[in-house]
């Protein structure tokens, strides 16, 4: 059983909903992204999303965009990231899914991508502007090696695209609750439980909800109909804001714990 | 006549095209494709299309035989088709009209594009009020510097013309942010692509309405001199007016067609924005192609004198024709277009853009090594008047 399913079926047996935090690995170096991930991992994060950072990220906002440029300023490959993930996976067993745009991937070659980030331990990709339709190859390559590819879904699917995705998503299906780029918003958006709720119908998998998400009270909402959360920018935006590095490891700390504690307690 | 039926039911021209966009997009791309296949099948729209072009664009444009150039290279007859008398000053007005008609027929008000030299801005911010359309144009800043003339034109029109700061600051950058916006605007807002790339099946309209170049170019050389031209020439950004010129003759293996990219530096110093000719495949802004990038897969800035030839990949279907041969592709340094700009100028009394003045320049080497019985057609795809202060800037000594 993938690591990523034991731990939605652990959070299950404890009436927990899900917390993925997304950090854009090598913001601002690497060495600071292995320190951040221990932070996330004692403050109770159930899985870890590592951003690959590229120049034209279609999907995301202001926030992120900027985390990818220091990333690449301080010369981080997608190559030397799955090198982390090895690194990381010497003292971890935390889920990891790489989120990332579709180029790096194939320029580093798909079928050695898929090879060398199972080899490491990844766990599960996120790749936005890869749609199921333009797939194929990249998922046989990676159903083979029992990578999960986890598809997106957005307040403007169909029925049909809803039924397609929920077929092809593994690990668990990316609700994106707004029609936009990654960003913290204020409030969920509209319509995202009557959304969440109809592809639960059509699917068993679970549906975590991104994009917008920024604090506890959001969280809590969110969990009342769907498997949990992911919270990117909120965090990105801290790390960028806090350059000292004990109080960084701390805040991080603090902040996904009183994300988490939002998603107990959930029946 | 017969034209081959790509790209195929998934979008794809061979390995090329697709769409790479996040899942958000999908839909209203899906929707896109069936609501353009209606109105392409449908006589009004056809009727009300065919009335713009010819009374507000007006078109046909000419396709002139330059006989002072000719007879200066002392080699093949050479032929412009002028794209550049078109109103706004450019091949980009039979897109944007076309557009801007099916925007009107989904019924939302509002248009989105992005812009490199400023050509394709005004062009849609035309259309738009025309059409009575809420119109914003993403423009990189360091293009709004090179061009300003063409963003004052914008404004007078009505339009938003809303720098971009990310990146390089150019035409990618400016696509970039034209895609993030249409992901947060989809429901009520239609993204007017302005050259032959992006998802499916922005590449397929926007040739489909370009190819209005090729049609009566071909109708014109045949009247002029009854038979159809030995080689085709054009320059090659995203590949509009190229693929325009070229779609309707790619059944005409004889015909060959010859795309000019540009060199900008020149090819040995890196900076230069040779997709086709110095590239290789991967996938930018929804699509599959032939891109600028680095061994890590991510995006390089490309360098042209002329904004409209700045960006770091190419339409889909060019780089399926490279790939089939069907086509080649030449590029031109900044210095040999400069010479092309200032050898029209001089011969023929017609100052091209400097994206045109690429394909001129490539006609001026290869012209006099053809028989004088052979004939090129060059797309003179605008006129030069937004290039005249930068070109003076850059000829300072000579002047």
């Amino acid at each position: 059983m993938s690591r990523i399913q034991k731990r939605f079926d652990w959070l299950k047996s404890k009436s927990e909903k899900a917390l993925v935090a997304f950090i854009t690995a090598g913001d601002p170096d690497l060495a600071t992204t292995q320190e951040l991930f221990s932070a996330i991992e004692e403050g109770g994060a159930d899985i870890i999303e590592l951003g690959v950072p590229f120049s034209d990220p279609l999907a995301d906002g202001p926030v992120i965009q900027a985390a990818s440029q220091r990333s690449l300023k301080s010369g981080t490959t997608l190559k030397k990231i799955i090198q982390l993930v090895h690194d990381i996976r010497q003292s971890s067993q935390l889920p990891i899914v790489l989120m990332t745009s579709f180029n790096p991937v194939f320029v580093y070659g798909q079928e050695a991508f898929v090879k060398d980030s199972v080899e490491a331990g990844v766990d599960g990709v996120i790749i936005p502007d890869l749609p199921p339709e333009e797939a194929e190859d990249f998922d046989a390559l990676a159903q083979a090696q029992a990578l999960d590819v986890v598809y997106l879904l957005a307040p403007t699917s169909t029925p049909d695209r809803i039924e397609m995705v929920g077929a092809k998503s593994r690990g668990f299906i990316y609700y994106v609750s707004l029609t936009g780029v990654t960003g913290a918003r204020d409030a969920l958006g509209k319509g995202v439980e009557e959304k969440v709720t109809r592809i639960k119908q059509a699917t068993s998998l679970p549906v975590l909800i991104g994009f917008g998400i920024s604090g506890p009270e959001q969280a809590k909402a969110a969990s009342g109909f769907s498997d949990g959360v992911i919270v990117g920018s909120a965090i990105v935006r801290m790390i960028e804001e806090t350059p000292e590095p004990a109080e960084r490891k701390e805040k991080l700390k603090v902040f996904v714990r009183g994300m988490k504690q939002s998603l107990q307690d959930c029946k | 006549m017969s034209t081959p039926t790509l790209p195929d039911r998934s979008g794809h021209f061979g390995e090329f095209g697709g769409k790479f966009v996040i899942e958000t997009l999908m839909p209203a791309l899906g929707e896109l494709e069936k609501l353009y296949n209606e109105a392409r099948n449908d006589p009004e729209f056809q009727k009300q299309l065919k009335f713009y072009l010819e009374h507000y664009v007006g078109r046909p444009s000419p396709l002139y035989f330059a006989q002072n150039l000719t007879r200066q290279l002392g080699g093949a007859k050479i032929y412009l088709k002028r794209e550049d008398l078109n109103h706004t000053g450019a091949h980009k007005i039979n897109n944007t009209i076309g557009s801007a008609l099916l925007t009107q027929r989904m019924g939302k008000k509002r248009v989105i594009a992005e812009t490199g030299a400023g050509q394709h801005g005004v062009a849609t911010a035309t259309a738009a009020a025309l059409f009575d359309l809420e119109c914003d144009v993403f423009m990189g800043e360091e293009d709004i510097r090179r061009q300003s003339l063409n963003v004052f034109r914008m404004k007078l029109l009505g339009a938003r013309v809303i720098p971009v700061s990310s990146g390089t600051r150019t035409l990618k950058d400016a696509t970039s942010e034209a895609i993030r916006n249409w992901i947060t605007t989809v429901e009520d807002t239609h993204y007017i692509i302005g050259s032959v790339v992006g998802p499916h099946p922005f590449p397929m309209i926007v040739r489909d309405f370009q190819r209005i170049i090729g049609d009566e170019t071909r109708k014109q050389i045949q009247e002029a001199e009854g038979r159809l031209p030995d080689a085709l020439v054009a320059c090659v950004g995203g590949g509009s007016n190229s693929m325009g010129l070229f779609y309707p003759f790619v059944e005409d293996r004889e015909v060959k067609m010859i795309g000019v990219e540009a060199a900008g530096h020149g090819i040995e110093t890196g900076k230069h924005g040779a997709s086709l000719g110095h590239g290789a495949v991967g996938i930018l802004h929804g699509m599959k192609s032939y891109l600028l990038f680095d061994a890590d897969g991510q995006i390089t800035e490309a360098h042209s004198i002329s904004a409209g030839l700045d960006y770091p990949g190419v339409g889909a279907e060019h780089s399926h024709f490279k790939d089939s041969k069907r086509a080649e592709y030449a590029s031109i340094t900044d210095k040999e277009a400069l010479e092309g700009f200032k050898l029209l100028s001089r011969s023929e009394g017609i100052i091209p853009a400097l994206e045109s003045s690429h394909a001129i320049a490539h006609v001026a080497k290869v012209a006099p090594k053809m028989k004088k019985s052979e004939i090129i057609v060059i797309c003179l795809s605008g006129r030069g008047d937004k290039d005249v202060n930068q070109v003076a800037d850059f000829l300072e000594e000579e002047l």
